[in-house]
């Protein structure tokens, strides 16, 4: 079943959506994660932090994305800003406008906190969410990701 | 990444003539806009209308159209045209000295980074960077 963004409801995540929620990531990253996403409701979907957000997308009773953001201060020298730090539609819902729907909805939650500016952060081969955040007008951060082996 | 002139041109040829889908550029028109040689915009535009990006149209008032998907299309594909975008100075790297692995290690890294920011920009993304610059 496709669904437009006009038909989708943005809102903040519930406990029993995790179940969808957690399909969703299997389907994209074929990864289980037991016990992660509990983990990331507690912190970021309870409500009980204004500044945190997990925001899923439904339609028609079912979870077709989620989003997962909070704002920061001064990470990684950075003044507040948003970070988004998951987003994710299913597959075959895509290009209905739902990942929009669902970026926009966070930037006006950072909006309501005060925030003028939103980053991510994403592998560079992966060409399908960096040209979806190209398309909605990111452009690269003045940032430069390390990473270290360590043995 | 450092992009030939031809590509350069295919650039402008194919963000100018996706501007206005529908409308279509003579050789001549966008090497005036751009300053560069019409003679040699007309090579860049065969080769962009065999790659399916643009299309000749005949006749009085004739010239090429944008012909690409430009949601889909990105500036890589542009690029790969007119670059061996895959050229890497690997071929021989157990023959080198420390030093040249080490710069070369470096010179892959930016490399990557220019990929990635080409794959990463649709058509239709490039234009509306355009039009939001033009707006300020």
């Amino acid at each position: 079943m496709s669904a437009t963004a006009n038909a989708v409801r943005v809102r903040n995540v519930q406990a029993a959506d995790l179940d969808q929620v957690a399909a969703i990531d299997l389907e994209i990253t074929r990864l289980s994660k037991p016990g992660y996403w509990a983990g990331i409701r507690q912190r970021y979907g309870t409500g009980r932090r204004q500044q945190r957000f997990f925001l899923v997308a439904e339609a028609a009773g079912r979870i077709e994305g989620f989003v997962i953001g909070e704002v920061r201060d001064w990470e990684f020298g950075s003044p507040r800003c948003g970070w988004v730090f998951a987003i994710s539609v299913r597959p075959r819902t895509r290009l209905a406008g739902i990942g929009s729907r669902l970026l926009e909805a966070i930037c006006a939650g950072f909006r309501r906190q005060g925030v003028t500016k939103v980053r991510t952060m994403l592998a560079r081969d992966n060409q399908l969410i960096l040209s979806f955040f190209r398309s909605q007008g990111m452009m690269a951060a003045p940032f430069i990701p390390l990473e270290l082996d360590l043995h | 990444m450092k992009l030939q002139k031809n590509t350069l041109f295919a650039l402008y040829s194919v963000l100018e003539s996706a501007t206005n889908p529908g409308r279509q550029y003579s050789a001549g028109e966008i090497a005036l806009k751009y300053g560069i040689s019409p003679h040699h915009l007309a090579k860049v535009l065969r080769t962009l209308g065999r790659a399916g990006l643009v299309e000749s149209v005949r006749g009085v008032g004739g010239g090429y159209r944008f012909s690409g998907n430009a949601k889909r299309l990105t500036l890589m594909d542009v690029v790969q045209l007119f670059e061996n975008v895959d050229a890497t100075p690997q071929r021989r790297a157990r023959h080198r000295s420390g030093v040249e692995r080490g710069l070369a290690t470096v010179l892959a890294e930016i490399e990557e980074i220019s990929k990635a920011t080409l794959q990463s920009i649709s058509i239709a993304t490039m234009l509306k960077l355009i039009q939001r610059q033009q707006r300020r």
